[in-house]
């Protein structure tokens, strides 16, 4: 029935790089950088393999509709076909999900999002598995989908007011459940201080945030092969192997041994492969059939085959002295989870617990919502909750500096937290926490020269919209902070597996872990740490694979202080048997040894690895934790939430084209606390970068929904920005060591992308004096037209 | 599919005589993505790109005779002195890939009203040349557009060229796009001062369901030019002639809301645009010197 396991083409192999060392501190050469700039690098839709069939996804055309029937028929008569499955065809579990299994494998008797999947065709030919897909007979009785978080909460809907408090104008209909428990997926309370506290000066304000793509470049793609035992091997571009294995093998009715994952070529991911795509999918198929099924997604079906981050709105209330101290800050914060759960738990909790971003308030009242509507899904993306009440709270501080005639930034230095301050959690502050330093850097650097009379540096950019006429320029701050790792009580591990042995007459380690590489270059800090803590300049990263155990998700900015902290600990474990060893042959204590550039060294002593390892390899496997976090308190939100905050600052030079409403961000300048800088050149990379997404969510990146359909799944409309967009960065990266992470590192990847959108939100504010409470911008915001 | 791929012009007529539904393919920019996107499967594809006939230019009378292969990269690198307005449109096309392959007749063929070169053949009063076994005939650009992605180009006919007269005045295109490279154009307008002939020529893209020109504009600015004597005094041009020249662009629109812009805000771009671009052409046209 199945086929022996084989390696298929374009399955990843171990990466050594081009022999350029370097240990933590460096900025050592990525492994995979040659293969990647080369063209070279295998992608997961590069997989292949000679006998494989083609796997394609029927996917709901209506956001909300309850199936009739199925037909499959037509589908099976297509010459080319092997195999056309539903959801009685799914063997174990209908349901997966992150957080809650709620969302079926394929859909059972409804459907709740357009471009939810309803059935697979398994074809021999690509074109003929989608000609068959779309013969399929589904019978839909079509209803009319809940389109509004707060309208699927039975939710008043705000009075559009920015000078006061916010009437109830109408009650809107409460809607019937999606779900079987209502669609309430979260509601999080911060209650702190005095509960009814006044203020000399009160500023209101309502923002929403658009729906934001994470537009990776390499597609949902995976290859499944069945394996001789009845399980199944998938290459898959993912973000967490053995999440995906759990719900896999859930589906599947397969035990964890019976389905084993390698991690294919991801080409980006920022949140959107948290979820499964096609992997039961490609399972299915293959166990089916016998036979491997490649699954490859265009860019269209990619927009629909994944996550996104949440739509938000927001309404909030601060009240200040009238010399600038923060009294208060009321909150109500509604994220639209779509269709399906994924990650809308943990995003509330991150939107909610860091809502008011990096201030010192006493009094605080915070209510953050997750919804289900028949939108697209929304989950996990960089930024994780953060980056939508940022756009608020941050606007909210330079509503309330105008309002008190204060600077901007000194409002936010006179009420930044600090370290020992309590955050609405309660939770104290016990690492560096430079809030003010950043923004008083940002302030003391230059300010960009007017643009030079080239198109490309004025709004429009070629397009040639203006010479001058119209221009504005604004300039904007913005600082935000972001938890590090997983929260409330999680269990956020990771496992590492180093061998070192002499191969060849070079000592050599192998790093083993489960941690998807996504682009962010963690391979490169596996190598790294291995390099200075084992003084071995060859470092193989084995491929990543199940047959290590859980690395954890590559999210939430933990893969350099979790992996990297296995890691560490883990060669610690193996320098201690090669010491103890060495110990043995020298007769010298193991304490006055230390493992430098290939030998054991000691005073007057060098003996190379080679001698004191012989053929023996000393290999560890070993789990490592940081420090556990505790559940919040449902009622008033306090607790140790949070293991660590990451804290990034940004200032934005934009000049605004006022009469055409089009935009040119002149400069941003960025300030970072990174704690320990382990990669630098990675480590601006992943600001600049953080800052382009950020940018992209201000000014042009949002999913445009109608009536719970997507209107621009393309990158023909669905904007990214380009060279011409994104302009050249300033960037000052500071290093306070954290005394609870390995190294003193902190996570780095989100906080840039947190900080960016707010700081060109406000630049755009104030060169042109609007209000601006929605983003992207648009050029009829500005315009008024 | 069938695959077609003359290497001659006179193959190339021949068939699309014989297969009259195949789609001529030449940059692909427009036809694969269609095909990549599931919603173009025609019955063949008759590929132009080994004609080499198509890939020239020359100039004969005086009028510059653009193959319909040329590429916008070449037209930019090639033609900017000569087709200054057409080289300006080409600038704000897609990316150095996309110039690269993207021709001028493909943009005519595939007639979107988003097509970038349209305003700026339009203004310049541009020429199409088609052609097939029966024939060559010429289709004044404003006769070419019939509708959204709709063309006066008969089933057997192929594009040969664009013939466009060289300018006796400045030429200007403006483009507006939601972001500042590689975008469709939300809304576009060319520009060409004929002093030759006393005329204006205009041409608006995006903002109707074919490129059109502003005529009433046209006339309206042509009109005010020679009875105040602008055309040979070179004087300022009075700011209340460049706001109501940019007002009966704008009302020459019949544009629509979609997923890249609101009409109201296509209607007001226009008028900005229009004003700037008779601003710039009009500098232009006081500061060179009188041939």
């Amino acid at each position: 029935m199945s086929a022996p396991a084989r390696t298929p083409a374009g399955a990843p192999g171990s990466l050594t790089g081009p022999g350029s060392s370097g240990g933590v501190g460096t900025d050592a050469a990525r492994p995979d950088g040659t293969l990647k700039v080369r063209g070279e690098f295998a992608y997961g839709s590069d997989l292949w393999m000679e006998d494989m069939l083609w796997g394609t996804t029927l996917r709901s055309p209506h956001p909300y509709a309850r199936i009739r029937s199925i037909d499959v028929g037509p589908a099976l008569a297509v010459p080319g076909v092997r195999a056309v499955l539903t959801s009685d065809d799914v063997p174990g579990a209908k349901v997966y999900g992150l957080e809650l299994a709620d969302q079926p494998v394929l859909a059972v008797d409804v459907v709740r999002y357009q471009g939810e999947p309803v059935a697979l065709v398994a074809a021999d030919h690509p074109e003929t598995a989608r000609l068959a897909a779309a013969r399929i007979v589904v019978d839909y009785e079509v209803w009319e989908p809940v389109t509004d978080a707060r309208t699927a909460l039975g939710h008043p809907r705000w009075n559009q007011v920015h000078d006061g408090t916010a009437q109830v104008t109408e009650l809107s209909r409460e809607s019937a459940h999606l779900h079987p428990e209502g669609n309430l997926v979260r509601h999080l309370k911060v209650r702190r201080g005095d509960p009814a506290p006044t203020a000399d000066v009160v500023v209101v304000g309502e923002y929403e945030v658009g729906m934001q793509d994470q537009a990776f470049l390499g597609p949902e793609s995976g290859l499944a092969v069945p394996a001789e035992d009845g399980g199944v091997e998938l290459y898959v571009a993912t973000q967490w192997l053995h999440v995906d294995q759990r719900q896999i093998c859930a589906a599947l009715g397969l035990a964890p041994e019976q389905v084993r994952l390698t991690l294919a070529g991801v080409g980006g991911a920022f949140g959107g492969r948290e979820d499964l795509s096609m992997h039961v999918h490609a399972c299915l198929l293959a166990l089916r059939t016998g036979r491997p099924v490649k699954m490859s997604y265009n860019r269209e079906e990619s927009f629909f085959g994944h996550v996104h981050r949440h739509p938000a709105t927001m309404r909030y209330e601060h009240g200040a002295t009238r010399d600038g101290d923060l009294v208060y800050v009321r909150a109500a914060i509604y994220f639209d989870g779509g269709a399906y759960a994924s990650s809308t738990p943990a995003v509330v909790g991150n939107g909610g617990t860091m809502g008011i971003g990096p201030y010192v308030v006493p009094n605080v009242h915070v209510d953050c919502f997750g919804a289900y509507t028949n939108n697209p899904p929304c989950g996990a993306m960089r930024g994780f909750g953060s980056v939508q009440t940022a756009f608020a709270y941050e606007s909210q501080m330079d509503a309330l500096a105008a309002e008190l005639g204060m600077d901007p930034v000194e409002l936010r230095c006179r009420n930044a937290m600090e370290q020992g301050s309590e955050a609405i959690t309660g939770q104290v502050v016990d690492s560096p926490a430079p809030v003010v330093e950043l923004l008083r850097r940002l302030e003391a650097m230059p300010l960009p020269e007017p643009a030079p009379d080239d198109l490309r540096h004025r709004p429009g950019g070629v397009s040639n919209t203006t010479h001058g006429e119209g221009v504005r320029r604004g300039v904007g701050y913005a600082v935000a902070y972001k938890n590090v790792g997983f929260s409330e009580g999680f269990d956020d591990y990771s496992t590492a597996r180093v061998r070192l042995e002499v191969v060849g007459g070079e000592p050599t380690v192998t790093v083993h872990t489960a941690a998807a590489e996504v682009g962010q270059g963690l391979v490169t800090v596996e190598q790294q740490i291995a390099r200075t803590e084992l003084g071995v300049d060859r470092v193989v990263v084995a491929p990543k694979d199940t047959a290590v155990g859980s690395a954890g998700s590559t999210s939430a900015s933990r893969q350099t202080y979790v992996t990297g902290g296995a890691v560490k600990a883990a060669c610690e474990a193996v320098r201690a048997r090669v010491l103890e060893r060495a110990a043995g042959v020298t007769g010298r204590p193991a304490a006055q040894l230390r493992l430098f550039d290939g030998a054991v060294v000691g005073e007057g002593l060098e003996l190379p690895l080679a001698e004191v390892l012989g053929d023996d390899a000393v290999e560890e496997t070993l789990e490592w934790r940081h420090r556990p976090t505790e559940a919040i308190d449902p009622e008033t939100g306090q607790g140790f939430a949070h293991v660590q905050y990451a804290f990034s600052a940004h200032r934005a030079v934009v000049d605004v084209d006022t009469e055409l409403g089009l935009i040119k961000v002149v400069e941003m300048a960025c300030t970072q606390d990174v704690g320990k800088a382990i990669n630098p050149q990675a480590v601006v990379g992943q600001i600049q970068g953080g800052t382009a997404q950020g940018l992209g969510l201000a000014v042009m990146e949002e999913i445009l929904i109608r009536d719970g359909r997507v209107q621009n799944p393309s990158f023909t409309d669905y904007l990214i920005p380009t060279i011409l967009d994104m302009p050249p960065m300033r960037i000052e990266i500071l290093e306070y060591a954290d005394p609870h992470a390995p190294y003193g590192l902190r996570g780095v990847g989100e906080a840039p992308n947190i900080s960016s959108g707010p700081a060109v939100l406000a630049a755009i504010r104030a060169a042109t004096g609007l209000p601006l409470t929605r983003v992207p911008v648009r050029p009829e915001h500005i315009t008024g037209v | 599919m069938r695959f077609l791929q003359p290497t001659t012009w006179a193959e190339a007529l021949e068939a699309k005589t014989v297969h009259p539904d195949a789609v001529a393919i030449a940059g692909g920019t427009d036809v694969m993505v269609a095909v990549n996107f599931g919603r173009l499967r025609p019955a063949a594809l008759l590929d132009l790109t080994r004609v080499g006939e198509l890939q020239e230019w020359g100039t004969e009378d005086g009028v510059v005779r653009l193959g319909a292969g040329v590429p916008y990269a070449r037209v930019i690198t090639e033609l900017g002195d000569r087709l200054p307005g057409l080289a300006m449109a080409s600038r704000t096309i897609g990316s150095p890939q996309i110039r690269n392959r993207g021709t001028v007749g493909g943009n005519l063929a595939t007639a979107s009203p988003a097509g970038d070169a349209h305003p700026a053949l339009l203004a310049a009063d541009a020429e199409v040349e088609v052609a097939s076994v029966r024939g060559t005939r010429t289709i004044p650009i404003s006769d070419f557009y019939r509708g959204v992605k709709r063309s006066a180009l008969a089933a057997d006919e192929l594009i040969a060229a664009v013939r466009i007269r060289p300018p006796s005045g400045p030429q200007q295109y403006s483009k507006i796009g939601t972001r500042n490279a590689m975008v469709i154009a939300v809304a576009a307008f060319g520009l060409a001062l004929h002093p030759d002939r006393r005329a204006v020529g205009t041409g608006i893209g995006s903002a109707a369901p074919t490129p059109r020109r502003a005529t009433a504009a046209e006339d309206f600015l042509a009109g005010e030019l020679a009875s105040a004597g602008l055309w040979e005094s070179r004087a300022e041009l009075p700011a209340t002639t460049a706001a109501r020249f940019g007002e009966l662009v704008a009302s020459a629109a019949a544009p629509i809301d979609d997923v890249r812009g609101t009409a109201a805000y296509r209607v007001h771009a226009l008028s900005v645009m229009a004003r700037r671009t008779l601003g710039w052409a009009w500098t232009e046209y006081r500061t060179s010197k009188e041939v």
